[in-house]
């Protein structure tokens, strides 16, 4: 029964620690910021139920499938994966310490999702005008909310790239500022990863 | 509240849907306790700048980001809504009790009225009482308990509880201006849709749960970081105390759940406002799908609430069984076991839905399974005292009272989770009667009992027992008068949220229910009673040593309240539970060899800032004031990048100053050891006389 | 005071038809009350023992007792432990077989008598009453529905706005009445009588009068003279008819009606799916008008202030 408890300490154990290491806050923002990802996986995995239920509901509204442009939207979709890469690189800059490849590539990042989004903003002034709004039918609704959500994550997300551009700008390469970067890094590639759920799900399937 | 409102067709440019009708100016009792809030708040504001305590206030509690203090605002926070939440208790008791006709219009409150009452108060006594209260406990005690000087992101923190406090803020003032959802508390549409409910109550309910929901989540977040990460050294998993443990596993379920109250209150607030299909069944909506995404975070929302209060009962009762938790081991499994099926059993809030026999059994076969790992830990808990030494504390009855109380619960929790019994039982005040049992029961009673059991801890001195008890027995007595007449009301067929009836049977019953309510309130009564007395006698009831129990977990081992760093060194922890393993082995009592610089956040402007500032935000988007939604939202972000950029965000204590605060510790430990064998029995303080 | 303990009490004992559920007038009622008892017995050969051991242990072990052992590091024992999971598992495991049969055998969709046809009722939740519609008989009624006994009928029940629950106590089940989707409920009563039915999920203002009497009438005979009653009235049922009768009422009276329109309960679900009749063209008007972007004030509540 006394298995459980624990050994005699040993001589000099005071019950404190002899020596405080320091604590890796870097780490723990990390961490913290995969914990985030996981409540925004959360959070895509509902919209994306929605989007389940809601897929057929079209009521009176014109049919996905007469709308939908895969060619519009795989070059969509080659943009963001693009981006990803892109930032692939600049963290290897950041790692290397070499400013003007950080920057260099983190513009063509900022380009690229720009891209993403003017294009999407496109898709969406052109359905709207061919009747398919967010308030036509159900499925429409879901639609937009779904993609509209991506959307936002991709603008906050380039928001937030021009934020730590100017942290760079002031204080350069220093930890906090490879932390910011980290999170940035992991936010982009699981948006990417989320809108090849997105393109699977919402386009091709809608296709095929 | 107001049913006469002007009707606006289109909103005004500057007050939106704002007219000088949403003020309820005729109602006598709204205007009475609106002059009183807002003559109360001048003359507190008043007094403050009187005795010149801004300063005080500002730099010690509004910008802090010591989850020591945030724990403590947000247990008082909680404490005022309990009150809020429990006037609309008593309001719907005494109607029920006196509305017996076959036509409405009977009682003292009109179905305008009484609908939102009981809608304020599930929302109330849910999100603005529970939830603050076990996220209240988790900020005071999990970081004590683990050996770490702060959560891991104190800011987030800081921004949480006042994010929690406009939404505090936002349900209140709709009382005073425009109405509150009249919905029931989880607005299932179509009845939340616009074109049922027009007006801006089930905006107050959408906004104010939305940024109090963010709240949450950040906070969970937070929390999960902070047991995974900041542990002290040497603490490994299965060395948690057990209250840590089940905060892992609700801010693990807060983590996972709340996402989906996000999205389903955002996609409701889409077909509000832009007109979407989600919900709407015209259109392509389906209702159905709401139901399964408010009860898909809803029922993990159970047990986010119970899980930390099993965590208290299992504290309480090793600390006052003078024994080790018997089962540690299985007690953890099976909270584990509970986090992961709360997610498999969600479908049993709406069996009556017409889901195929074969899915509602599945649902139902899980909801039952949740209570074998239940039942383990009544057990377990059991099974701690066997063989023990109880102590009779005000907590050990709190702790008795839930044995009693939640049993019963439990029984008939499983009477419900048959499909074929909850086609009858359904929608019944047999359900109302259930899960006030479970909630009152289990959550209630285990954070009264953790209240009273880290009130010394938070603030230095003890409370009262003699009053711990009386509040405790009047509970668990009001509990069963006030509900079991629910359960017969329910066999009767009585179903919820009525206004009237025209059953004189019935009568008798709510108006024994009523009773119950009647002594719930002198439970509170003598509860807040014990607040003012423990404040009002705080020199006598000092807690010199910071261990007022004989505990046997860290966060006894420091002082009560503990210093800002809460550990001058930190631990090195070798058993589970540490306090006793020193005390064991003759090391408890005495001061480190020597002292280093520690490593501090620092105080925050910007999580006041920006959660006051979703208030205004919160409040725009209720009203339609399109403008002032766009300025706040704005002046959000600007606060935040301020803070992100040019906010100094951490400090280091020099060692002098932690020897001066050490030196009066271990001076105020020496002194309360040796006057402790004096202290009154009655207060139950034995612990230096505790043999091993 | 016995006297007064009596006087309390007396509810209790004097209305003992007053329990519905332990009241039952159908088959489907009967069961589910024998289920609820059943079930209830098994739990309490933990429940009580549990309760048991909850007084009996603080008592025994509490401090100052001296004669208990009492052993400050004992904290594991696997006989205890294995008995701990394994009485609650087999609990569940009989509980969980008895609530997989129960939920087919008492599933609301399967017929009572596989061999007889049911009477057909089709039911409207509307703000706030019943509406009744027997397609058969040709006839409506609002807030009051009538069937012979031993006759299992089959309701279709559907909502046309806010979700409802359809529940007659003493007959057994309920079921969701939702807009835009028909929920099918087999009940059947083997006793004459008068049963109270209302809805039993909220559905706004008036959803306390939203209430309804099931006469469960001595034979087909009576069934007959009740239908030629009905079809007496003087008050016809069609679409005109109807959208007046969806506007909301409260504390409604019986009433009855002839049918004009035989697809009625069809065109109330069409409408929530874009279907064409005049009941689903009034709908998208009014969706039509709810679509400016802007708010929509409130027959509701400017009715509702009383």
């Amino acid at each position: 029964m006394s298995d459980f408890i624990s050994p005699v300490p040993e001589e000099g154990y005071t019950g404190y620690v002899k020596e405080e290491h320091h604590h890796d806050m870097g780490g723990d923002t990390i961490f913290g910021f995969w914990i985030y990802i996981l409540t925004d996986c959360l959070l895509f995995a509902s919209i994306f139920a929605t989007y389940a239920v809601l897929r057929g509901n079209f009521v009176d509204a014109p049919l996905a499938i007469e709308l939908f442009e895969l060619d519009y939207v795989a070059m969509e979709t080659a943009l963001l994966l693009v981006s990803s890469f892109t930032f692939g690189v600049a963290m290897l800059g950041a790692n290397a310490g070499n400013k003007r490849q950080l920057y260099i590539w983190l513009g063509a990042t900022f380009a690229l999702g720009l891209g993403f989004l003017v294009m999407e903003v496109k898709e969406f002034i052109h359905l709207s005008h061919v009747g398919a709004t967010p308030w036509s039918a159900g499925a429409w609704s879901a639609f937009y909310g779904l993609i509209g959500t991506h959307g936002l994550h991709v603008f906050f997300g380039m928001l937030w790239l021009v934020a730590i551009v100017f942290h760079l700008r002031r204080d350069g390469i220093t930890a906090d500022n490879k932390v910011r970067l980290m999170c940035l890094s992991l936010f982009w590639h699981f948006l990417d990863i989320i809108w090849i759920c997105v393109f699977s799900v919402v386009y091709l399937m809608e296709m095929v | 509240m107001s049913s006469n409102h002007t009707i606006v067709t289109d909103p005004h440019p500057i007050l939106g849907r704002f007219t000088l009708d949403s003020i309820p100016y005729e109602d006598p009792i709204l205007l009475t306790t609106f002059m009183v809030v807002v003559i109360g708040s001048i003359g507190i504001f008043g007094a403050v700048l009187y005795f010149g305590k801004l300063k005080y206030i500002w730099d010690e509690w509004l910008t802090t980001v010591d989850h020591k203090k945030i724990g403590i605002m947000y247990v008082l926070a909680a404490i005022i809504m309990l009150l809020r939440g429990f006037s609309d208790a008593l309001l719907m008791r005494s109607q029920q009790a006196v509305a017996v006709s076959s036509e409405s219009g009977v009682g003292y409150l009109p179905p305008e009225h009484y609908d939102q009452i009981f809608t304020a108060h599930g929302v109330i006594m849910i999100f603005f009482v529970a939830m603050p209260l076990i996220i209240g406990l988790m900020n005071l005690v999990v970081p004590l308990q683990i050996g770490a000087r702060d959560v891991a992101f104190p800011f987030l923190n800081s921004l949480s509880f006042w994010l929690f406090i406009s939404a505090a803020l936002m349900i209140n003032i709709s009382l005073f201006l425009g109405e509150f959802a009249a919905t029931g508390w989880l607005a299932y549409p179509p009845l939340s849709g616009i074109e049922s409910s027009p007006w801006v109550g089930v905006d107050y309910w959408m906004w104010a749960l939305q940024i109090s929901g963010i709240g949450t989540m950040i906070s969970g977040v937070n929390f999960v970081v902070t047991i995974l990460r900041m542990r002290a050294p040497g603490m490994k998993l299965m060395q948690m105390p057990v209250f840590t443990w089940t905060a892992l596993c609700a801010n693990i379920l807060i983590a996972v759940a709340f996402p989906i109250l996000t999205v389903c209150i955002s996609l409701l607030t889409l077909d509000r406002y832009i007109d979407t299909n989600f919900f709407t069944p015209a259109g392509g909506g389906n209702q159905m799908m709401y139901v399964n995404l408010i009860w898909a975070w809803g029922h993990p929302e159970v047990y986010i609430l119970v899980l930390p209060a099993f965590g208290v009962f299992s504290e309480v009762t090793a600390t006052f069984s003078r024994k080790r938790l018997f089962g540690y081991t299985s007690l953890v499994w099976a909270t584990l076991c509970i986090t992961i099926l709360s997610f498999c059993v969600w479908l049993h809030h709406f069996f009556t839905m017409g889901g195929g026999a074969s899915v509602n059994a599945f649902f139902g076969i899980a909801t039952m399974i949740i209570s074998i790992p239940t039942g383990v830990k009544l057990f377990n808990w059991l099974f701690t005292m066997y063989k023990g030494q109880v102590e009779y504390t005000s907590t050990m009855w709190w702790t008795m009272g839930f044995y009693l109380v939640f049993t019963f619960g439990g029984l008939t929790g499983v009477m419900l989770a048959i499909p074929a019994a909850d086609y009858v039982l359904h929608n019944s005040l047999f359900l109302v009667a259930h899960f006030h049992n479970v909630i009152i029961g289990g959550v209630i009673f285990g954070l009264f009992a953790g209240i009273a059991y880290w009130f010394p801890k938070a603030t230095g001195y003890t409370m009262d027992e003699t009053l711990g008890k009386w509040a405790a027995g009047l509970w668990t007595l009001g509990f069963f008068v006030a509900f079991m007449p629910l359960y017969i009301l329910g066999f009767m067929g009585m179903t919820r949220r009525l206004n009237y009836y025209d059953n004189p049977v019935w009568n008798f019953w709510l108006l024994v229910a009523a009773g119950g309510a009647v002594i719930v309130l002198c439970a509170i009564l003598v509860q807040l009673y014990q607040i003012f007395a423990a404040i009002r006698d705080q020199d006598k009831n000092r807690d010199w040593t910071g261990d007022p129990w004989d505990g046997r977990t860290l966060e006894w081992c420091t002082s009560s309240p503990p210093p800002f760093y809460n550990f001058a060194v930190l631990p090195d922890v070798r058993d589970r539970d540490h306090l006793t393993y020193l005390k064991k082995h003759g090391l408890d009592g005495k001061p480190p060899p020597k002292y280093e610089p520690i490593h501090m956040p620092t105080n925050s402007w910007a999580g006041v800032g920006i959660g006051m500032l979703s208030l205004p935000f919160g409040l725009a988007m209720i009203w339609y004031v399109w403008w002032l939604a766009i300025i706040s939202f704005l002046a959000m972000i600007g606060c935040f990048l301020a803070w992100n950029f040019f906010a100094k965000k951490d400090y280091w204590v020099p060692v002098e100053e932690i020897e001066a605060i050490e030196k009066k510790r271990w001076e105020d430990y020496a002194l309360g050891r040796n006057y402790q064998p004096d202290v009154d029995p009655a207060q139950g303080n034995t612990s230096s006389t505790v043999s091993l | 005071m016995l006297k007064r303990l009596s006087l309390g009490l007396m509810p209790l004992f004097l209305t003992g038809c007053e329990w519905r559920l332990f009241d039952p007038k159908g088959p489907i009622a009967s069961d589910i009350m024998w289920l609820i008892i059943g079930t209830a017995a098994i739990m309490l050969v933990v429940v009580v023992p549990v309760t048991i051991m909850g007084i009996v242990f603080p008592w025994r072990y509490r401090k100052g007792n001296g004669k208990q052992p009492y052993e400050p590091d004992w904290e594991h024992s696997n006989t205890i432990e294995a008995y701990v999971w394994a009485i609650p598992v087999v609990i569940i495991l009989i509980l969980g077989v008895i609530t997989w049969y129960s939920s087919h055998a008492l599933d609301p969709r399967k017929p009572i008598d596989e061999d007889k046809p049911a009477l057909v009722v089709q039911v409207v939740a509307l703000d706030w009453k019943w509406l009744f519609i027997y397609p058969e008989q040709n006839i409506a009624t609002v807030n009051e529905v009538a069937f012979p006994v031993d006759q299992q009928v089959q309701f279709l029940i559907t909502s046309d706005n806010a979700m409802n629950s359809f529940f007659i106590p003493n007959l057994g089940s309920q079921i969701y009445a939702m807009a835009g989707m028909e929920n099918r409920l087999y009940l059947k009563a083997n006793q004459q009588g008068v049963y109270d039915g209302f809805s039993a999920n909220y559905s706004g203002f008036g959803f306390s009068g939203m209430k309804f009497k099931a006469h469960a009438l001595a034979n087909d005979q009576a069934f007959d003279e009740w239908v030629q009653e009905v079809a007496a009235s003087p008050d016809a049922l069609g679409d005109e008819e109807y959208l007046k009768l969806r506007e909301k009422t409260r504390d409604v009276p019986p009433a009855y009606f002839t049918l004009d329109n035989p697809l009625l309960f069809s065109d109330i679900i069409d409408q929530y799916a874009g279907g064409l009749g005049e009941v689903s063209k009034q709908r998208l008007q009014r969706r039509s008008e709810s679509v400016l972007h802007s708010i929509i004030k409130n027959n509701e509540t400017s009715e509702g202030g009383h």
